[in-house]
């Protein structure tokens, strides 16, 4: 387990000249969390880290929070869930930090959702996914735009729907976020009368996909739901490409983890065209707000040093509205009472750099911001054309739509 | 949802999948299988020899099996560093060598893992090459063109290394100290000079190997961990040591993981390996082709 405090904050403060001496007199505000340094999570948390230290340091540039300085504890969780329980009792009994941030992923903040309801404490969720739904902690609240548990996937099967689909075949990861993914899309397809034909879950590490997709086909589905890890995403669209998924499909994709990562993108390239993906964050005109701009600026040029995820518009401007969100909060109430700042959370709606943010009790989302967008006109290894408009057409929602769906996949492919 | 041509698709893309697992396997049968030294960081070699071949690919735009032939040499001259670097620190102190060898080769998997890391980042990383991405249509069935050539690959690669191991006097001499280091000793021969350089042809191996891993599918700097099972069954089952028994293990493996994703379920597949295991070593011991 390796220690890294964050210091980089205080050149900015230096340079800006406000705020240095009340940092010199008062102890630090630490925010402790875990992240996937390494292991298969850590090009998300990396990538997720490094849009907080923007926050942190443009937070320490503007005089800290009550006049103390922020700085980060963080902790390498090596993406695994047997790792975080022991990180966070560190950072709570240890490191006595003053507030929690989740590890980016499901699988690394499940296990510690426990232990900071029993404990009583704040806990900001990074992109987990229906991690509170059992436990029931009043004071968690997720960044993800993912809204009501059911929304990821009805808001996918709204547009097969609307495209011909009738009956659909679940291609799901044998771990924690896929199956709770597949959970929901079961759900919503059984209520809406949408018959299962073909439902596989699949180990982590699985090699090769061709086998698979060959029995999907046979199955001859029209809507294809595909909730993936990165590490299968790849070869999953590869093995769609080289063995097919058959005309009928009308829609294909859904909850891919992986196909958000610049890296995977310009490996798959041309591959990716017509698949309809989630996201939460896309270069289209519906998806600027106050300081989104200025934020990429800086993560471009910092992700280059870091070698971190070149665009990094999946997490790392969310991390950033974590930290906007406990900013407002604190400064708000004044203090870093834990109840206190969690009161207000739940009562406002949030100004950041990925829109408004107001959460429901369950502390995800009031209601959905999840785009379901379609890849089109994507050239082989090019990373910089996805900083262009138009390469991942926004389908859903309704107000940040930028485009309609093309339908059928093989259509969509060409 | 069975049919014969789902059945047969299996077996076919379940053969390809098993020529592969015997190319990346081949060299832990030298290196384990022959030589007895508890090679754990096989896999990571592995993936370190397909990060080499990424940065040929990328920088130079050279085919992917062109840049394995030509960082083979390096591996070679990296396992000579390498087993000597084990021998003198484990191996010649004493008899619980292969203990304490696992957590040496432990420690170069993690380091190799954590330079990778350094080094590329932890994203993902591909090559390109006219034959990935694209298949053969025969009837209604299509088969992956990269399946393919790791298939003809793993078929050269096995029949060279068993002929190499059978048929040149430097082949002879290293099954003969598999056998018995000591009688070689006593016949004017150094065991080993003769276990280093194996070890180093194991390791060379890998370059071309590791060409067909990052053919076959992505790479990233963790992978190693996803092989460590996979290689070391098909090595036990084959028999220890043996290049051609590695080979047909490996194709049984392929196959009926093939036939369990497509007919019965991928979540049965890791299960696969390692029953099978036991059921051969149950029946045979000594593996399918042990000595």
């Amino acid at each position: 387990m390796k220690r890294r405090t964050f210091l980089g904050g205080a050149m900015a403060v230096a340079v800006v000249g406000h705020g240095s001496s009340a940092f010199a007199q008062q102890p630090p505000i630490k925010i402790g969390m875990s992240m996937p340094q390494t292991g298969g999570l850590a090009g998300g948390g990396k990538a997720s880290l490094l849009g907080i230290e923007i926050w942190r340091d443009d937070v320490n540039a503007k005089g800290g929070l009550l006049g103390r300085k922020v700085e980060l504890v963080v902790y390498d969780d090596k993406s695994s869930a047997s790792e975080t329980p022991a990180i966070y009792a560190k950072l709570v009994d240890v490191d006595k930090v003053d507030l929690l941030f989740a590890p980016y992923a499901t699988v690394p903040t499940a296990p510690i959702m426990p232990f900071v309801k029993q404990r009583g404490l704040l806990l900001m969720g990074n992109f987990s996914f229906q991690v509170n739904s059992k436990v029931g902690h009043d004071m968690w609240f997720n960044n993800a735009p993912w809204g009501p548990a059911d929304s990821w996937a009805a808001s996918f099967l709204d547009l097969a729907q609307k495209a011909g689909g009738k009956n659909m075949a679940l291609l799901t990861a044998d771990q924690e976020f896929a199956q709770n993914l597949a959970l929901t899309a079961r759900d919503v397809a059984k209520k809406r009368n949408i018959p299962v034909v073909f439902d596989q879950v699949y180990p982590p590490n699985t090699v090769e996909f061709s086998s698979i997709i060959r029995a999907l086909n046979a199955a001859k589905p029209d809507i294809v739901y595909v909730a993936s890890y990165p590490p299968d995403s790849a070869g999953i669209l590869r093995a769609v490409n080289e063995i097919g998924v058959g005309d009928n499909v009308k829609i294909f994709g859904g909850g891919m983890v992986g196909l958000q990562f610049a890296a995977v993108m310009s490996n798959l390239g041309s591959l990716l065209n017509g698949v309809v993906n989630y996201n939460t964050w896309l270069p289209e005109k519906s998806m600027y707000f106050e300081g989104t701009k200025e934020f990429f600026d800086k993560y471009t040029k910092r992700a280059i040093e870091a070698k971190v995820d070149p665009l990094g518009y999946y997490l790392a401007p969310f991390g950033y509205a974590m930290g906007q969100m406990i900013e407002a909060a604190v400064n708000s109430t004044k203090s870093l009472d834990q109840k206190g700042i969690a009161k207000y959370l739940r009562e406002n709606e949030h100004k950041t750099i990925v829109g408004p943010i107001a959460f429901a009790a369950d502390g995800e989302r009031k209601e959905t911001a999840t785009l379901q967008a379609q890849f089109r006109g994507v050239k082989d290894k090019d990373i910089e054309q996805f900083r262009s408009p138009g390469k991942q057409v926004i389908l859903f929602p309704e107000k940040l739509k930028t485009g309609e769906l093309i339908s059928p996949f093989e259509a969509a492919r060409k | 949802m069975f049919s014969i041509d789902l059945l047969l698709g299996a077996v076919v893309l379940g053969v390809l999948l098993g020529c592969f697992y015997a190319a990346v396997s081949v060299g832990l049968s030298v290196s384990f299988g022959l030589l007895d030294v508890p090679h754990v960081a096989h896999p990571a070699f592995l993936v370190l020899a397909s990060y080499g071949v990424y940065q040929l690919n990328e920088s130079y735009d050279i085919d992917p099996l062109l840049a394995g032939l030509a960082i083979t040499p390096l591996f070679f001259l990296f396992g000579l560093l390498a087993y000597r670097t084990y021998h003198e620190t484990f191996e010649k102190r004493g008899s619980d060598a292969a203990v304490r060898g696992i957590a040496f080769f432990f420690g170069i998997a993690f380091i190799i893992e954590v330079l990778i890391i350094l080094q590329f980042g932890v994203d993902q990383r591909s090559v390109t090459a006219t034959y990935i991405g694209k298949s053969w249509r025969f009837g209604e069935m299509r088969i992956p063109i990269r399946q393919l050539v790791a298939f003809a690959v793993a078929l050269t690669l096995t029949a060279l290394l068993a002929v190499y191991l059978s048929k040149t006097f430097m082949g002879r001499a290293i099954r003969a100290v598999a056998q018995d280091e000591e009688a070689l000793r006593l016949m004017g021969a150094n065991p080993v000079r003769i276990k280093q350089y194996a070890f180093g042809i194991a390791t060379a191996v890998l370059g071309i190997a590791g060409a067909l891993l990052i053919i076959v599918a992505p790479v990233e700097p963790t992978l190693d961990r996803a092989y460590i099972g996979r290689t070391f069954c098909v090595v036990v089952m084959a028999g220890l040591g043996s290049i051609s028994g590695t080979l047909i293990a490996a194709i049984i493996l392929g196959v009926a993981e093939s036939i369990v994703l497509t007919l019965f379920g991928a979540s049965w597949a890791p299960a696969i390996s390692f029953a099978m295991l036991l059921g051969v070593l149950a029946v045979r011991p000594q593996g399918l082709l042990g000595r």
